[in-house]
Order: structure tokens, then sequence, then C-alpha cells
């Protein structure tokens, strides 16, 4: 009882230090982390519905953000549609390519590797197809969406002058993705899709439609991560073949979740604040070697990805659990020698 | 209840089951042994979805089954278990059986509520809240059994739910089976365990090289030459007269 109280007041003070926090923290730089964070745990929740709910892992998620982002970006700077219509929009072509590769995959009862080439394989295509595509995504030179300058307007622009408008932008996204997540661990689709994750024959004897049940994983996955383009969109500005459909958001989206803990609603969360953090001590205590050397972040990735799968196979989350179970033991050990 | 007509399958040049037939009244525990290689599991797989007949019709509660995906069959009352089972092993059991309760159950609340009932049921109440992983060879057994039975099924088909259980576990078992018979499920099981067989079924088939080579009430079978001949060299002829003589 002790404990859940105490997470309890725990999420509370958290979710009141993240909504005071832009009047806390004054420094853009320190925003910009907090944003960065932010994103990063909604990109990897977006993975963590299909990958670790649903035991379908993606080497490919960059096809869904870059998709979001693309039609966000293009609805915008060629049609002059406001951004809070285009992101619907983006998020129905987030769940467009889902199920056109869902089906695909599923249909053919691809798994495992397979599954990860084929999403790759859709990423790299799309990066291709971006590229070559001029006339509709200004091609690698990319596409710059016109700058709001009418401060009454940035909310209706979905463009906010200062850190602190994009900040509570990627806090409620973030707040909704594990609201999304914690009612589906608690509901009967969730219960089938980890069932279909631990053994999709014994699912399936029990009555688990699985093709079904991974087709929903991969749409809403699909969605989210779209969404995840938009909010790019609207804060960076621009968008080319590279950001969106390059590796660097697939291998992201993919390796916060696993360093989190896969499977849980908070792993993202927490494994992006990890992963921040250390990128930035790092980035401090290598700064000489580091300027100017894309890619290095990635290496920084790798290190890290491989470090927790040896020592931490359950993430974080994980490591947090059994602490704390260990901690009862220890205790509930402890009462029993004192009664003796 | 169910009827199985002149099913074949074959695996490329191996034919697991060649033309057979089976019948399982409403109500009845009907058992199908055979040695192992016969093709049980086989006939298991396809009257259950998993596998599609290269030939023959399966119809369950008067409904053409054929060809039928595993969880649409499953949604009409018709479930197997596994002989090699299938635990979800990062679950618990309560949420293992869940998984099964859903299939009739929407709300997760009182799907598990219905997983602890059944749990209960089946002499798991005490290791509800375990990891499925942790369980020793009876207790992923029961498991198996448990989340079949939670999906609230008309005919269970039960693949070896004994083998590698110790005497004590098997009479245990036994009693939970003529249980569950006795809720008005009918019940068709492989099984190797010739006295629980005996004492369990109203009517038994043989499978040999995949096809039904004998069938009536078990303690005629038992005594049917050609199912001695069958076992022989298998040592299993000694065991079917042992339990034979015992029942
Ligand atoms: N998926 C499969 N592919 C190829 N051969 C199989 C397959 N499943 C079973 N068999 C073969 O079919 C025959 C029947 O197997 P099975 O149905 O498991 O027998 P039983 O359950 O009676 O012991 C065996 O010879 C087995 O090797
Ligand atoms: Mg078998």
């Amino acid at each position: 009882m002790t404990g859940t109280m105490g997470w309890r007041i725990f999420w509370l003070v958290l979710g009141a230090l993240a909504i005071v926090a832009p009047w806390i923290i004054t420094s853009g730089f320190w925003i910009n982390f907090l944003i960065l964070t932010l994103f990063l745990a909604f990109l990897g929740q977006g993975w963590n519905i299909m990958g670790g709910y649903g035991g379908q892992f993606s080497f490919g998620h960059a096809v869904f953000f870059g998709t979001g982002a693309y039609i966000q970006a293009i609805l915008q700077s060629k049609f002059g549609w406001n951004p809070w219509l285009t992101l619907w929009f983006a998020m129905a072509g987030g769940v467009l390519v889902a199920a056109f590769i869902g089906y695909l995959s599923f249909r053919y009862g691809l798994r495992g590797s397979y599954f990860a080439l084929i999403t790759l394989a859709f990423a790299e295509a799309f990066r291709v197809l971006a590229t070559a595509a001029e006339g509709v995504t200004e091609g690698g030179k990319g596409i710059l969406i016109a700058l709001n300058q009418d401060p009454e307007r940035s909310f209706a622009m979905m463009q906010f002058a200062t850190g602190t408008g994009y900040y509570y932008f990627i806090l409620i996204l973030t707040v909704l993705s594990l609201v999304v997540v914690w009612a589906m661990e608690r509901s009967r689709f969730g219960a089938q899709l980890v069932a279909v994750r631990e053994n999709e024959d014994a699912a399936e004897a029990i009555g688990v439609n699985a093709f079904r049940v991974k087709m929903g994983a991969i749409c809403l996955s699909g969605a989210m991560t779209a969404l995840g383009g938009v909010f790019y969109v609207q804060k960076f500005l621009l968008m080319d073949p590279n950001i969106a459909y390059g590796p660097t958001k697939s291998v992201e989206a993919l390796v916060v979740p696993i360093i989190g803990g896969m499977g849980t609603v908070f792993g993202p969360l927490l494994g992006s604040a990890f992963l921040h953090t250390m990128g930035e001590i790092t980035k401090e205590a290598t700064q000489f070697f580091w300027q100017d050397r894309p890619g290095l972040d990635l290496i920084f990735y790798g290190v890290i990805l491989v470090l927790v799968l040896a020592f931490l196979p359950n993430g974080l989350v994980g490591l947090i659990k059994g602490q704390w179970r260990g901690r009862r033991q220890g205790r509930a050990a402890e009462r029993k020698k004192a009664v003796a | 209840m169910l009827e199985a007509t002149d099913i074949i399958k074959r695996f490329g040049g191996l034919v697991a089951v060649s033309d057979a037939s089976l019948t399982v009244p409403e109500g009845r525990i009907v058992s199908l042994i055979g040695p192992n290689g016969a093709g049980k599991t086989t006939l298991f797989a396809v009257i259950s979805g998993f596998l599609k007949p290269d030939a023959g019709r399966i119809t369950f509660a008067g409904t053409d089954v054929t060809g039928m995906r595993p969880h649409e069959v499953c949604r009409l009352g018709l479930v197997r278990t596994f002989q090699v089972v299938q635990p979800f092993a990062n679950l618990t059991v309560r949420e293992n059986i869940a998984a099964g309760a859903h299939n009739r159950i929407r709300g997760r609340a009182e799907a598990l509520d219905h997983a602890g009932e059944v749990g209960k049921r089946l002499g798991m109440g005490g290791m509800l809240d375990q990891p499925a992983g942790a369980l020793t060879v009876a207790g992923r057994k029961r498991l198996e059994l448990s989340r079949a039975l939670a999906t609230g099924p008309k005919l269970l088909l039960l693949d070896e739910v004994m083998a590698g259980l110790n005497a004590t576990e098997i009479t245990e078992i036994v009693e939970v089976i003529r249980g569950i018979r006795d809720t008005g499920i009918t019940i068709l099981l492989i099984e190797h365990v010739m006295q629980a067989v005996m004492s369990l079924s109203d009517y038994t088939y043989v499978l040999n090289n995949g096809a039904i080579i004998s069938r009536g009430a078990p303690r005629e079978v038992a005594a049917d030459p050609q199912v001695v001949e069958a076992y022989l060299g298998h040592g299993a002829s000694e065991r079917i007269a042992a339990g034979g003589a015992g029942a």
C-alpha cells in the first residue's frame, strides 16, 4: 500500500513540476532540452504500442513520422491550409501507410526480422520517393513553412514565439499518449495484443483474431508517430527527405522504449529522459570531438542500446521495479527475522 | 456436436491423416488414442482450424467450419489445447486465463474476475499472481486447460494434458476433466495414459498411420487385436492390457 501511495505522490509532484517548469526554467537551452525529451518520449510511445506491446519490431518507424510530417508541410505550404486542419490529414496519412504495410506483412504472416526488414525497406523507399518527387516535396532542397509574423495568431498558426508554447504543446501530446497507452493496457484490445506478442498461435486458439489486433496496433502506432511528424514540422518549420525518412527517427523511436522498458506505459518517457541526460553529459565531456560530427549520436545510441540489452533486459522500468520488489522482500525478511 | 468426415492431411509426401472420420456426441467424453506419430495432433490442428485439410469436411454444432481460422472456430465454441503447452510466459496466471476469458467478455475487470474463478476451480487459486513462466509442468498443463475453459467453450479438444504428470497429479486432473464435462462441456481428448482413457471416456477412436483402425467402448477397443498390433513395437500393448484389466 505504501508503495502505491509513494508512487502516487511521486507522479503528482512530477506532474506539478511539469506544469510549472517553464516558470522555473528560464534558460532557452533547458526548455529546448525538455521539449526534445518529451518529443522523443512521444515518438517512442508510438513505437512502443506496436513493438513493446505487440512484439512487432519496426526498424522503419520514420515511414510514419515522415509521412505525417510531409502531409503537414505540403498542405500548409502548397495549399495554405490551416495547421489544425492539416494535422488530421497527416494522422490519416500515417494510418493509411500503416494499414498498407500492416496488411502486406501480416496477411502473409511476416514476423520477427522479416517484418523489421519490410518496415526498413519502406522507410528507405519513401526517402528515395520524397527525394525524386520534386514537384510535390521540393526534393532534397526540402520544404520551408512560412514563419508566422503575427503574434496574435501564434496559436491559430500552431507556431509559438517562445519555447514555452512548444513545451506545453508537446507536454499535452505526451500526456495524451500516456493516457492512450494506459487505457490500452487495461482494455481487451491491449490484453489481446500482449497475448499475440507472447504467442500468436496460443492467442488464436483462444479466440484472438491476431491479424486484426496487429492491424489495430500498427494503425494506432502509425497515427501517433505521424502526429510526432506534425509537431516536428511546426517546431522546426522545415522538412526534407533525410529528416523525414532517414534512419535517425527510426532508431530513436525504438531505442527509447527499449532503454526505458518495452510494453510499459512509462518506459518511453523514462528512456527518453535517460538518453537525453546522458547525451548532454557526454556532449559536455567530449565537446571538442563531438562538434560537427553527425552520426556520433547514432553511435552513442548504439552503445547505450547494447549496454541496456546486455544488462537490463526489461529496461529502466524493470530495474526500478526489481529494486522496489527487492527492497520489499528485504523488509519482509527483516520482519520475519525480528519475529523469530 | 462435432463431425469430421474423411479428413486427409498431407505434409509433402507424408500422409499424416488419411481418410479419418470421427463423431463426438454432445455431453460426452470421447478419446482419441494411437501410437506416437499416428496423426492425432495433426487431426486436432485440422479440426481447430490451424491446418487446412487436403480433403474432408468438419461440422461443428451444425456449422461447416472447414477452413475457418482458429479464432473463428473458438468464437463458435470449439477450443483446443496444445500438446506442447504454450503459456504467455511473461504474464501472470490470472492474466493468461483472462486472455481466454476475453473471448466472451469485453471488460477487463470482469475478465480478470472470471479468470480468478476459473483458476480457482481448476486448483490454481494459489498461483494466480505468479508469472506463468515459473510454473511446474503440472501447473502449465492446468493453465493450458484453464485458459481454454475460460473462453466459454462447448467442445474442448485436449491434447495429452496428462503427459509428464505423476500419478497423484493425473488423478487430480481426471477429476477436473470429469467436473468440466459435468458442467455440460463436451470433450475430445488425446491421451496415452490408458487408465485415464478407460475411466474417463465413453467412446474411443484409435488412429494408426493416419487412419482410424478401431472404434468403440474403451474396453472393447483395448481388446481389439488390430489395436494391440498397432501398439506392438512401441511397447504399449502391455500398457493397454494392464489398463484394460485394471478398468
Ligand atoms: N508441420 C508438420 N510438417 C511436417 N510433418 C509433420 C508436421 N506435423 C506433424 N508432422 C508429421 O505427421 C505425423 C503425425 O504427427 P502428429 O500428428 O504429431 O502425431 P501424434 O500426435 O499422433 O503423435 C508425424 O510423422 C509427424 O512427423
Ligand atoms: Mg501428438
